[in-house]
């Protein structure tokens, strides 16, 4: 069954001149093929509006850091090309990028250094950074995420949540404009997943744009205003929130003994896609009206018991477009 | 943390200036004040790194070793032969100075090199292989301008390892032997003060050769997350060196090898100073360093990092 359309092609002819400059992150046929031919971005078109909390997402491997990568110059492209805050991939990317937070893949951090001194590092790297102001900016950004506590304790002892916070603390040291947080809440509890997430949308309420990569579309849905499914390198999906659940078709379930006549009798007003589990049939409603069917079951002699209609939840959408995985259908 | 009570972030808030002006153009003194900040981060983090420290105690400990071993089993003036340590070996017990010749003469042969081997290897490397690179190119510290530092940081601690084993092997040398009036290798007597000077320039010489080395442990360091992997190849290639500096039969290539010139640095301890000898070596020093600096600084720019 299919719930969601095909994305549809990107127009031809369509080059870097066109690319939106006013677009935080906007991508044209952005494409990775590693050395060993595999393509791990497939030719890929993002657009992420300025303001937006836009959330990327797609299953471990689909991607996503790649596409991170370069948009953060550090990967080449292989083909196609993007615009980061309106400058253009390549040597215009380093005046940009001191405007974009980033965590990439985890937090990478000195073992032997404080919090404070790795974030003293980073600012140190930075080559229009405030030097007045490096310790106050410090102190703030470390506040922010809430490590000011441990801020002089060895970044070896933190936890996996501190260290994360710490990546994004380091995207804090200034104010920016954009965010790129590459699965933030990788590995984390619950309770840590949600300090990131009330930190997102701190971060985004200062009117920052949020790219924020996830594996996992629960913990990013409540934040995010727009979303991008990567699935095996490709864009699978691109919209806002509103669009991503209004793609999924609505159901209905009947529970009842009589699952076969049911079932037949759903076919035979032209529902697609009936399935028939131990005491409920489902089928597409298309643009059936449920009360047609209910009226029509009874008037078969069919006892219905329940009679409902379902739109998938996200998490449905999600793993429609991104593949089940591993036989979990057995 | 408080949780912040506002919803999802609308869609087109105004003025997240992707057209806003990038950031100032530096003025180059402004450019010069933020990289000796990077510099200095970067010594900091090399100087101050544990291992490191215990390296450096490596590089002092083995002069006083030495001087320890030399002050409880004298030997004979002259004892250890015409050539190699042995040149100055015999010499320790009547001149402390020799002392400190004598550290670099021995330390030359791996320990200097393997330190440079550790620091290099880690210079790029080390910094792909704990993630710490990909945090540093998107603040961005610049490829190019984190790649110059890194190798300036190298010949730094290449100038203070040499520095400090001769350092130690003097005030040793003063502690446990008689300081005077330096007897060169060719015989004549010199004042400690000119004694101390050439001793200066060895420091210097060795100095500038193992920053060769380093800019080979920085070429490579680029090629690779693996920091071990960058010294075990510098440990390789200076033993391969080394030993084909000793076979006489492929004497051809002599000239050629990244070993060769290191302890040429004896021609500092005569009268008059066999100078193009010492030409010679900084020479191959430098040839070394701008072959490997190059394919360092193509490498860097091209590399996909991926770590």
């Amino acid at each position: 069954m299919t719930l969601i359309d095909p994305t549809p092609a990107r127009p031809a002819g369509l080059n870097r001149a066109q690319i939106d400059p006013d677009l935080a992150i906007a991508t044209v046929g952005l494409s990775m093929r590693f050395r060993g031919g595999q393509l791990a971005v497939d030719n890929i078109d993002l657009a992420v509006p300025p303001g937006s909390v836009y959330g990327f997402l797609g299953p471990n491997g689909s991607g996503k850091t790649t596409t991170i990568r370069m948009l953060l110059g550090l990967m080449h492209p292989t083909d196609g090309t993007f615009r980061l805050l309106g400058a253009e991939a390549g040597d215009g990317l380093d005046r940009v990028l001191p405007r974009v937070g980033a965590l990439v893949e985890g937090p990478a951090f000195y073992p032997f250094l404080s919090g404070r001194e790795n974030l003293a590092r980073c600012d140190a790297a930075d080559q229009t950074a405030d030097l007045n102001t490096t310790a106050a900016r410090i102190d703030k950004a470390l506040d922010q995420v809430g490590l000011l506590a441990a801020a002089d304790k060895r970044y070896r002892v933190y936890s996996l949540g501190m260290k994360q916070r710490l990546g994004i603390a380091a995207g804090l040291l200034r104010p920016r404009d954009l965010m790129i947080l590459d699965e933030p809440t990788n590995g984390l509890d619950p309770q840590g997943t949600r300090e990131i997430r009330s930190l997102i949308k701190q971060i985004a309420a200062d009117g920052t744009t949020v790219f924020v990569s996830s594996h996992l579309l629960a913990e990013v849905e409540q934040i995010c205003s727009h979303v991008g499914v990567m699935s095996t390198g490709k864009l699978v999906f691109q919209g806002t929130m509103s669009e991503l659940r209004s793609r999924g078709e609505p159901r209905i379930l009947i529970r009842t003994v009589e699952v076969e006549l049911a079932a037949k009798q759903l076919t035979r007003l032209g529902l697609a896609d009936v399935t028939a589990e131990d005491e409920t049939v489902s089928a597409r409603l298309g643009e059936h009206k449920p009360e047609v069917i209910n009226a029509e079951l009874v008037a078969a002699d069919i006892p219905v018991s329940g009679l409902e209609t379902v739109r998938p939840s996200l998490e449905d959408l999600f793993v429609q477009l991104t593949g089940e995985g591993f036989n979990v259908n057995g | 943390m408080s949780t912040a009570s506002t919803a999802q972030a609308s869609t087109a808030q105004a003025g997240t200036g992707p057209v806003q002006p990038a950031s100032p153009m530096l003025t180059p003194a402004g450019q010069l004040t933020h990289w000796l900040r990077l510099f200095r981060s970067e010594l900091r983090i090399v100087f101050l790194r544990p291992r490191n420290l215990a390296m450096f105690a490596v590089l002092a400990a083995a002069p006083i070793f030495l001087g320890i071993v030399l002050k409880i089993n004298t030997p004979p003036a002259g004892a250890g032969g015409p050539s190699g340590p042995g040149e100055f070996i015999g010499q320790v017990a009547e001149n402390g100075v020799f002392l400190s010749l004598l550290a670099i003469f021995v330390l030359m042969t791996l320990v200097l090199p393997l330190s440079v081997a550790v620091v290099s290897g880690d210079s790029v490397a080390g910094e792909a292989g704990l993630g710490t690179l990909r945090t540093l190119l998107t603040v961005p510290a610049g490829r190019v301008r984190l790649l110059v530092t890194k190798y300036l940081m190298i010949v730094v601690f290449c100038f203070t390892a040499s520095a400090l084993v001769a350092v130690t092997g003097l005030v040793m040398g003063a502690l446990l032997f008689p300081i005077g009036p330096v007897t060169l290798l060719s015989g004549a007597t010199v004042p400690l003060i000119d004694g101390l000077a050439r001793l200066a320039m060895i420091v210097v010489y060795v100095a500038v050769g193992l920053s060769a080395l380093g800019a080979l442990g920085l070429a490579l360091s680029t090629f690779t997350q693996h920091a071990i992997a960058v010294m075990a190849a510098i440990l390789v290639i200076v033993m391969a060196s080394e030993i084909l500096d000793a076979i006489s039969q492929v004497a051809s290539i002599h000239p050629y090898l990244p070993t060769h010139f290191w302890l040429t640095f004896d021609a500092l301890l005569r009268t008059p100073i066999t100078w193009p000898d010492i030409w010679h070596g900084l020479a191959s020093f430098a040839i070394y360093t701008v072959i490997f600096g190059a394919i360092a600084l193509t490498r860097i720019q091209r590399a996909n990092v991926t770590c």
